[in-house]
């Protein structure tokens, strides 16, 4: 809480430094955003770069004649054609499940390694980190000798005799969920450890003091104090989930609609800049308005 | 004691390692009992009372409440309850829920466990913020709310660790006596764990002074300070001047001259150390005709209601002093003076 009204100057070092990370933002994040705005405003065009108009310094009188040519045709294309709808919808789905999947493995685990001995707890967490040593592709990749029809699980199955056929995993939706899950599951355990970790051993003792079984101390203790771990693994994990594409093109199939590959497609297949441009606006505002308004909402409460 | 005792410990050892935290501990609470487990940190007392919270596990001994052994009790069906040094108040929920919290568990209706709440608010005197959260509490709060919370399933035995470890030292006086009126109120034996002396002097009806995972004397408060069982006793708990010497004749004899006092069952000859209070050495002038030892006053502090003396002694050893206000001829530093001591006044323990 701000002690008191005052508010001292800040010395030019201060500024300096407060300084830093906005530049940083702003060359880095709000520049380049700016650029993808301004391209889903503009029209498809048989031109290099495949966009019009291109702004290229033709005096103020061509800058405004140019600015009067931008428009909404492609945002007005998002809404029309069912694909994006549909993609985003199944972004979402996708992204959402494997979000629900790995907090559900990664929950247990969390909890095992922090209530691990000390010395083991940093050992365990580089166990659960260590996959990330190999490249990001190359793991993926081994998912797909796993799930083919001809793959290991399915050779295995059909060895034992459990399955006459083989079980049609690989370029599925659901292959994407378990290639979702494998990869992101570490951005879900490291905020759940950290959040279980850091909680005073004497609150649960307090709680089997009051008379709460082994059950309810998780259920009224260590789960409810754990939810800011939750909510950060989860942003974590969705997030990228609802954009990824090298996943949904490796082990998803056909039908597997996810908005990054749509994206992809438009940009580098059919060439069609501002639509994809107005796509990745458009979902990065679909996913930024929540979690903006449930942050307010979050400094709210930790201000009463 | 007539009734069976509420609390029982019965030869409880337990060891962390190599260390011993507690060796062959027996003691014995009554209902309605204030007790006091009093000692310097690392002598076990914690270790004794998680004991009984059922944190731990005895590696020897039996601990009974109410008749029935806890061996093998998880603490949530232990009829005890801890209010813990550091509070360990639930910061997610609010002061009601947290006091609550106990009272959810045994299945309390919505009504009576909100009755139940006012009623111990209005005991800890602390009304008006059952809707804040914890963090937003004064110290003093915390610790109100802490032992609401405690109190609130009605355990027949509260464990209380430090409970006034976290206040200021004015906060801390009169918690001591609220404490007491709530325990003599409510009638449930309480069981404080303190290093602080005072706190144990003024709240508790019996005292048991633990070192090293041993008790060193059971008693009550006055037994205690008057007629310490040990040396260690004898200097945890209030001022006491130790001196050197040996026992001849039925007298303490020392290097500042001898004394005449209760041989304590010592052997002619042996090492000994006569501990005496400073509040029970009479101070006089010289000129008078009483027998005694002569000293000089090197320091003269007054503190209002007792003035306290620092004297050297022939021997060189130094002794305090202590006597009431406005009690006899004034001294000054520098001033002969003339102690004597009755020899009910002191304890002689042997050399250690």
């Amino acid at each position: 809480m701000p002690e008191g009204g005052k508010r001292r100057r800040l010395t030019r070092g201060e500024m300096l430094v407060i300084a830093a990370p906005y530049a940083w933002i702003a060359l880095f994040f709000l520049a380049p955003f700016a650029l993808i705005v301004k391209i889903s405003l503009s029209h498809p065009a048989q031109t290099r770069p495949p966009y019009e108009p291109v702004f290229d310094g033709a005096g103020l009188a061509g800058f405004f004649e140019k600015l009067s040519q931008l428009g909404l045709d492609a945002y007005r294309g998002l809404a029309e054609d069912t694909l994006y709808l549909d993609s985003y919808l199944s972004s979402l789905t996708i992204a959402g499940g494997a979000t629900l999947i790995c907090l559900l493995i990664a929950y247990p685990f969390a909890l095992a390694i922090a209530r691990a001995p000390r010395r083991l707890r940093p050992v365990l967490i580089g166990f659960a980190v260590a996959p990330f040593w190999t490249s990001f592709l190359i793991r993926v990749y081994a998912w797909i000798t796993l799930l083919k029809d001809e793959g290991i699980i399915n050779h295995a199955l059909m060895a034992l005799g459990v399955i006459d056929a083989p079980l049609p995993m690989f370029a599925t939706s659901g292959a994407v969920v378990v290639g979702i899950v494998y990869s992101y599951l570490p951005f879900m355990l490291l905020p759940l450890y950290a959040a279980i970790e850091r909680q005073d051993a004497s609150l649960r003792e307090a709680a089997a003091d009051l008379g709460a079984t082994p059950f309810q101390v998780f259920l009224h203790v260590t789960l409810p104090l754990s939810r800011r771990g939750i909510v950060a693994g989860a942003l974590l994990v969705f997030i990228p989930s609802v954009g990824e594409f090298v996943i949904p093109d490796l082990l998803g199939g056909s039908d597997t609609l996810m908005i990054g590959r749509t994206l992809w497609n438009d940009f580098f297949a059919n060439r069609d800049w501002p639509a994809a441009s107005a796509a990745a606006v458009a979902l990065l505002a679909l996913l930024l308005v929540p979690i903006l308004l449930y942050e307010r909402a979050q400094l709210r409460e930790g201000a009463r | 004691m007539t009734d069976a005792p509420l609390l029982s410990i019965k030869g409880a050892s337990k060891r962390f390692g190599a260390i011993a935290a507690l060796e062959d501990v027996s003691l014995e609470v009554g209902a309605g009992e204030f007790f006091a487990l009093l000692g310097p940190s690392g002598c076990g007392k914690t270790t004794l009372m998680r004991l009984v919270a059922g944190f731990e596990t005895l590696d020897a001994g039996r601990i009974e409440i109410g008749g029935a052994d806890m061996s093998g009790a998880p603490p949530h069906r232990r009829p005890v309850n801890l209010m813990f040094q550091s509070y360990a108040l639930f910061p997610h929920l609010s002061v009601f829920d947290n006091i609550a919290f106990g009272l959810r568990r045994q299945g309390k209706g919505r009504a009576e466990i909100a009755a139940r709440v006012a009623e111990l608010l209005q005991i800890v005197r602390l009304e008006g913020v059952e809707a804040r959260r914890p963090d937003l509490l004064s110290g003093g709060q915390r610790q109100r709310v802490a032992l609401a919370r405690a109190l609130a399933p009605g355990p027949r035995l509260l464990l209380l660790d430090e409970p006034l470890g976290a206040l200021d030292r004015q906060l801390r006086e009169e918690t001591q006596f609220q404490i007491k009126e709530i325990q003599r109120r409510l009638k449930t034996s309480f069981v404080v764990v303190t290093h602080d002396q005072d706190e144990a002097l003024v709240m508790a009806d019996r005292i048991a002074v633990m070192r090293a995972g041993r008790i060193e004397q059971i008693g009550a408060p006055t037994e205690v300070y008057e007629r310490p069982a040990t040396r260690f006793v004898a200097g945890f708990i209030g001022q006491m001047n130790f001196l050197e010497g040996h026992i001849e004749n039925g007298a303490f004899v020392g290097a500042f001259g001898r004394l005449p006092a209760e041989g304590g069952g010592l052997l002619q000859g042996a090492k000994a150390v006569l501990a005496v209070r400073p509040e029970r050495i009479a101070i006089a002038p010289t000129t008078q005709e009483n027998p005694g030892l002569d000293g000089v006053v090197e320091d003269v502090a007054f503190r209002g209601e007792t003035t306290h003396f620092r004297l050297r002694l022939p021997g060189g050893e130094t002794l305090r002093v202590s006597r009431g206000a406005d009690s006899g001829a004034p001294f000054c530093v520098g001033d002969a003076a003339r102690i004597s001591i009755a020899p009910e006044a002191g304890r002689i323990f042997a050399s250690e």
